[in-house]
């Protein structure tokens, strides 16, 4: 369970206080997705680095499980746009350093991690490094790593935005894929509405400078099968995009 | 395969030099400048007896002077790149002492440490030290901010970030820093054996000067050259191995 109470994040640059986020209320349950939507500057990647445990400095509440944001105890699962691979480490490596900076005792997990390499379709990449990578497989490689942590929580920052449409609907499957089988709780921040409507089970709609939610959306479409090519879908994303539009617009 | 071209193309360079410097030795035609062939001959004869001691002793100079710049300069840098209050309280320390001609500060380490060993290690060191600063330091500072984050939301400790992410990042051009240092070292390493000691190739060449032996000088500097072109080699050696991934 993710529990945002009353969360405002002021930051000073060039010797001036800004507000990048006021007042954010959000619960997630546990094992559940979220997609937060809004515009450029609203503060989404400052929300997921408050909840990565990148940005301390927050006013009110934000917790896991009941326990405030601690990176050391709990483990927090964050892939950053760029997906956030070390070049100097090959696929097998990148994947496995979770696990060893986390379980620095046991670190055994090779078994799970070729179970890993065979669920994203790495199998034969292990000892490629990233610079040898596509977009879409290097986006595996991150999934791969954050999973194998198994994690109370996993952040994604706009994870599909840079791959072509192709591939990012392949990696949407097969992250859907394997978040069914372990039931992460996610939070992803994207700026495509049919790519909210898809992976959150929740929406959130953020809006403005400073950050707030808008609206909360509880998504009614969300997991089943082939929904993108049900008329629901179109008609749903539709409205979305109109109530977005209107909002953004105030 | 790769390899073997490489060790190819080191040759292609040595017949190159020796082609011009035989076309400039028959043109000149003068003892001061005897053709390569002469000079080879020479050196394989006093290799063993005359040559190994002071190669021995500039190498080991050398070595020693890198491996003090980099046990002291690689965590200053480390450091100076991710902890801004570092940098800013070191950097104009090392931009002010930086430019300063240290082998204008020979005389007075000699004074202070006597005409052995410590003097010409250390003039070694001051040289490449802070090209090995300046170079890592950049090399952490040039590490885009999103490459911490899933480490951060991992709760990774600042040895793990050490590990992982500040030493790899900075390595190539740690190795690039060195390779410049290195020729610059060579050179004043040079300097400093042709005072206060009677082994070094620094002192083989100018006493064979002195002593108007053009053969033994020649050899001397080939053999100079020969340790650049190893040093150089153990560097591209480490690159490749060290930082293949930055030519995938």
């Amino acid at each position: 369970m993710i529990q945002i109470k009353n969360l405002n994040v002021t930051y000073e640059a060039m010797g001036e206080g800004y507000t990048a986020l006021e007042n954010i209320n959000l619960e997630l349950g546990a094992g559940k997705t979220c997609a937060i939507i809004g515009p450029s500057g609203c503060g989404k990647s400052t929300l997921l680095k408050v909840l990565a445990g990148i940005i301390k400095k927050y006013e009110g509440v934000v917790e896991i499980n009941g326990q405030p944001i601690t990176p050391m105890k709990q483990k927090i699962g964050f892939i950053p746009q760029n997906y956030g691979l070390l070049p100097w480490k090959n696929v097998y490596e990148n994947i496995r350093l979770s696990a060893k900076i986390k379980n620095k005792k046991d670190s055994d997990h090779s078994r799970e991690l070729d179970f890993f390499v065979q669920q994203l379709g790495l199998a034969g990449l292990e000892g490629r490094y990233p610079g040898e990578l596509s977009g879409g497989q290097q986006q595996r490689v991150a999934l791969a790593r954050s999973f194998l942590l198994k994690p109370d929580l996993l952040l994604m920052d706009e994870p599909f935005s840079a791959l072509d449409a192709m591939t990012r609907e392949e990696i949407q499957n097969v992250f859907l894929d394997v978040w069914r089988k372990y039931s992460v709780s996610t939070i992803l921040v994207t700026h495509y509405v049919e790519e909210a409507l898809y992976l959150g089970q929740k929406i959130v709609i953020l809006s403005g400078i400073p950050g707030s939610i808008s609206t909360i959306i509880d998504n009614p479409l969300f997991g089943i099968d082939d929904i993108r090519n049900h008329q629901d879908f179109f008609q749903l994303s539709l409205a979305l995009r109109k109530m977005i539009k209107e909002d953004w617009s105030k | 395969m790769i390899e073997q071209r490489r060790g190819v193309w080191y040759l292609y360079g040595i017949l190159i030099l020796f082609t011009l410097w035989y076309i400039v030795a028959s043109l000149v035609n003068l003892p001061i400048i005897p053709t390569p062939w002469i000079v080879m001959k020479n050196l394989l004869g006093i290799f063993v007896s005359k040559i190994l001691i002071h190669g021995s002793y500039s190498l080991w100079r050398i070595v020693a002077g890198v491996i003090l710049a980099v046990i002291i300069g690689v965590p200053a840098g480390l450091c100076m790149g991710y902890f801004p209050k570092w940098d800013r309280a070191l950097s104009p320390i090392v931009y002010l002492t930086y430019p300063i001609p240290k082998i204008a500060l020979l005389p007075i380490m000699m004074l202070l440490l006597g005409l052995g060993e410590v003097s010409k290690i250390l003039m070694i060191f001051l040289i490449i030290i802070f090209q090995v600063i300046i170079a890592v330091r950049d090399g952490v500072k040039s590490i885009p901010k999103e490459t911490y984050y899933p480490l951060y939301s991992l709760g990774a400790t600042f040895g793990n970030i050490f590990r992982e992410i500040l030493i790899p990042a900075s390595m190539p051009k740690f190795l690039t820093s060195i390779r410049v240092a290195m020729a610059t070292a060579i050179s004043v390493l040079f300097f400093t054996e042709t005072f206060g000691t009677e082994y070094g190739m620094g002192y083989f060449i100018m006493d064979a000067w002195m002593r108007v032996n053009y053969l033994e000088m020649y050899s001397g500097i080939v053999v100079l050259s020969c340790m650049g072109l190893v040093l150089f080699g153990v560097i591209d050696y480490l690159d490749r191995k060290i930082c293949h991934w930055q030519y995938k």
